[in-house]
């Protein structure tokens, strides 16, 4: 059965917005994701996931007087062709729904777009690179705004995906972590994701039906992404078995981890002063290795100091095994 | 927010510490003289010597899997049957006084499984002729093998020809003599065959997912299998599962929502049943046993009905596109998930058994190796026999006075009530009446198990008889 049509048909043929726009409230006060008066920014790509996201919270914060203070937040990697599309529809957001917008770029922040970056490392490791650098210029960007919380679009699918990408990759930390609905409560901006348990299959249609303006290309530098083959296993298995993405999540959630495995020490970055569990933070560590000219510094498993640069191990190795890994994209 | 771990997002697949598989690891190269250049060339055929004794020929199977031609065929082996001895020895899966029941499916894990449980009792055989005292006993060793044919029905010569195999190979591994016990899967619902036939074949049609129909055939299996070994006077089964099924086993689980009790089936030991389950082979890859049984001349027969459907084929696939983009992906995927806590059930259970020798008793005792079997702290799904995650778990409590359908659908885990159990209600009586009887009265046991449960935790608020109310 397919996800939307289970929606519809548990609904007993209600409007298949009233009920998702109704499941998504439930999730919001089931998991206390918001307190009224909140400063609230909406992490906002210009795709789906995150149009969806600003379109419905505003429209629950306004029926249900969630007394919530909304932004739009946006980061600009420096992608030519992409990324410049995408915030002229984040653009255009900010007048259709009302919400004020912040953008923050790459380059002011790291001096460094995408596209200079790719053109210095290639295809390989790109992903790590813009994840690392996302997850701090959102952190930034939500500082500049004075914000209480940041809210993302992560999708169940989204989910799902990173923790099979934690099994393959023997991140079990990550693992213990990447379930959790909201993260970051000791940290500086809390994130949450009411998105958690909604398909993406259901969003793709919300947004469809609803004509709702959003940018619908996939970034043109993530083909090697390892997150692809756990995205394609994702789509075989929803064929047979819809439920098999909330099931991984389940999964999830149930993993027996000892407490103490899970969190490495939290410091403060030596260099910048962001949340660390090393002496630099790993912006620092990927940055200092730009603009050093070693793009290899920060990738691949730490050998002593770190500015180790004996790559010819790395070099040697006849299938490439750094490129096939994607950044992890644990929000 | 997370903080940034020291483990980089691009952490090689395999550590260096954890896989000990002949799996491409630069960094276990032991200083041999292996140049850069060479591994490029993939695999360093170039050798002349055994990158381990480094004076023998290396072998080469050409089989295009990995670490071909690094190592001669006796460092191979005594890798391969080093890790089995290994596992054997640090887990207490046999000991002196135990009588081994060896799962054997014809494939070629069970088939190595065998053959190196067969290698261990030879050697113990000779130990015990040679010592004067006589004090260590040689472990008795039989092997089951579980007949399907009432499942697959069109595969019935081919299980007829695969058992005549079987029956000549088992007699070839003598002396010691092995019983040989071939019982067919139906057997768990009685002797009368033709009636255990005919249940069996109603209760499989009964379950509508394909999946779901395949892993209850599995957990059948283990019933019967369990029945031979208790009903023989068993108190070990040896089941020859290899790091390759349990890493696919670790992804089906995780798709199926059996999260919770995933890191019951994946340890070495798993003594939830009457007779505890060893898996001595676990950290041996596919890959080593085939080319074992190649390097042995180990003859392997492949049912067809091996072949899996559904979810567990799409599993199978994947693990399988993912072995080729990197072949250590197995390793790390049972390594990750070896992180996971286990149960207490994960050990040898303590047993008051006067013909374990003293010296076995204490080594035992010494290395906390055993567990003390009156602890049930879990309750398990009748169906899967999987520790049910207690905070999602339905209240079975409720369905005291209820049918007995209702307190199977609430016994059981979320998986199996998705993917077993009728979806439809009215379907549930019948259902259940098609259930083994072991199955049945693992719901009643659970009804129990729940109260004395409940009973534990509120202990310290309840009063006893004698005490004085104020």
């Amino acid at each position: 059965m397919e996800a939307g049509e289970a929606k519809s048909k548990k609904a007993g043929g209600e409007c298949f917005y009233e009920v998702f726009e109704e499941e998504i409230h439930q999730v919001i006060v089931g998991n206390r994701l918001f307190k009224s008066g909140e400063r609230v920014a909406i992490g906002a790509s210009g795709g789906k996931d995150s149009t969806v996201l600003a379109y419905v919270l505003s429209e629950l914060n306004r029926r249900h007087n969630y007394g919530l203070d909304l932004f739009l937040l946006s980061v600009d990697e420096g992608i030519t062709g992409y990324r410049d599309d995408s915030l002229e529809t984040v653009k255009r957001n900010e007048v259709q729904y009302g919400l004020p917008l912040q953008i923050v770029s790459y380059k002011d922040l790291y001096g460094w777009t995408m596209d200079e970056i790719v053109k210095m490392i290639g295809l390989k490791n790109n992903c790590t690179f813009c994840g690392v650098f996302r997850r701090q210029a959102l952190d930034r960007g939500a500082a500049l705004l004075k914000v209480d919380k940041l809210v993302t679009g992560h999708n169940a699918d989204d989910i799902a995906e990173t923790v099979l990408l934690n099994i393959l990759r023997g991140d079990i930390a990550r693992l213990s972590r990447c379930t959790s609905i909201t993260t970051g409560e000791d940290g500086p901006i809390p994130r949450c994701k009411p998105f958690k348990y909604t398909y993406e299959k259901e969003i793709v249609m919300y947004a469809y039906f609803k004509k709702l303006d959003y940018f619908s290309t996939e970034c043109i530098y993530s083909p090697n992404a390892y997150r692809g083959f756990a995205r394609e296993f994702i789509k075989d298995l929803e064929r047979p078995r819809p439920r098999a993405i909330l099931d991984i999540i389940k999964s999830g959630e149930d993993f027996r981890i000892a407490t103490t495995t899970k969190m490495p020490e939290q410091g403060t970055c030596e260099r910048c002063g962001y949340i660390s569990s090393q002496k630099w933070c790993k912006a620092c560590v990927l940055l200092e290795g730009l603009n050093r000219g070693l793009p290899k510094m920060g990738i691949g498993r730490p050998r002593g100091s770190g500015n180790d640069q004996k790559d010819t191990k790395a070099r040697s190795t006849a299938k490439s095994i750094e490129s096939k890994q994607c950044g992890s994209l644990d929000f | 927010m997370a903080s940034f771990s020291a483990v980089c997002e691009l952490d090689m697949a395999c550590n260096s510490s954890g896989c000990e598989s002949g799996c491409y690891d630069r960094e276990k190269d032991n200083g041999s003289k292996i140049s850069v250049e060479d591994a490029v060339a993939g695999g360093g055929n170039q050798e002349s010597v055994c990158v381990k004794c480094k004076c023998n020929e290396p072998m080469t199977f050409g089989d295009g899997g990995s670490d071909d031609g690094r190592f001669c065929a006796e460092c191979f082996r005594n890798n391969v049957f080093g890790k089995f001895r290994l596992a054997v020895t640090s887990h207490a899966m046999i000991t002196p006084s135990d009588n081994v029941l060896v799962a054997f499916s014809g494939g070629s894990s069970s088939r190595v499984a065998l053959q190196f449980v067969h290698e261990l009792q030879i050697k113990a055989l000779k130990n015990y002729e040679a010592s004067r005292d006589r004090s260590l006993p040689v472990f008795g060793v039989g092997v089951a093998f579980v007949d399907e044919t009432a499942a697959f029905p069109a595969l019935s010569t081919e299980t007829v020809d695969a058992s005549e195999w079987i029956r000549s190979t088992v007699s070839s591994l003598s002396p010691p003599a092995k019983d040989l016990h071939v019982v067919p899967v139906e057997s768990v619902f009685g002797s009368d065959s033709l009636d255990a036939r005919d249940r069996l074949v109603k209760l499989l049609d009964s379950v509508p997912d394909d999946t779901g129909k395949e892993d209850l055939l599995l957990h059948l299996k283990m019933l019967t299998l369990q029945k031979v070994a208790s009903e023989n006077g068993y108190n070990r089964l040896v089941v020859g599962s290899c790091t390759s099924r349990i890493a696919s086993h670790v992804l089906s689980a995780t798709v199926k929502g059996r999260g919770y009790s995933l890191s019951a089936d994946i340890q070495h030991v798993d003594a939830r049943w009457k007779v505890p389950i060893v898996l001595p082979l676990r950290d041996c890859v596919r890959l080593e046993i085939t080319r074992l049984c190649h390097l042995d001349g180990l003859k392997t027969v492949e049912l067809a009905c091996r072949s899996q459907c559904g979810i567990n084929d799409l599993v199978s696939s994947f693990v399988a596109l993912l072995q080729e983009e990197n072949p250590s992906r197995e390793c790390t995927i049972v390594r990750t998930a070896a992180k996971l806590t286990p149960f207490y059930f994960n050990k040898i259970p303590e047993t008051d058994d006067s013909n374990v020798p003293m010296a076995t008793q204490r080594r035992l005792k010494r290395f906390n190796l055993k567990y003390d079997g009156s602890m049930t702290t879990e309750a398990f799904c009748p169906i899967c026999n999987g520790p049910l995650n207690r905070s999602d778990s339905s209240d079975l409590d409720t369905f005291e006075e209820g049918q007995e359908a209702d307190v199977l659908y609430a016994a059981c885990c979320s998986s199996c009530r998705f993917q077993i159990l009728p979806e439809d209600g009215s379907y549930l009586e019948q259902f259940s009446s098609f259930l083994p009887d072991h199955m049945i009265s693992q719901v009643k046991h659970q009804k129990v198990d729940s109260q004395a449960h409940l009973r534990e935790k509120i202990k310290d608020c309840l009063l006893l008889d004698d005490e004085e109310v104020v």
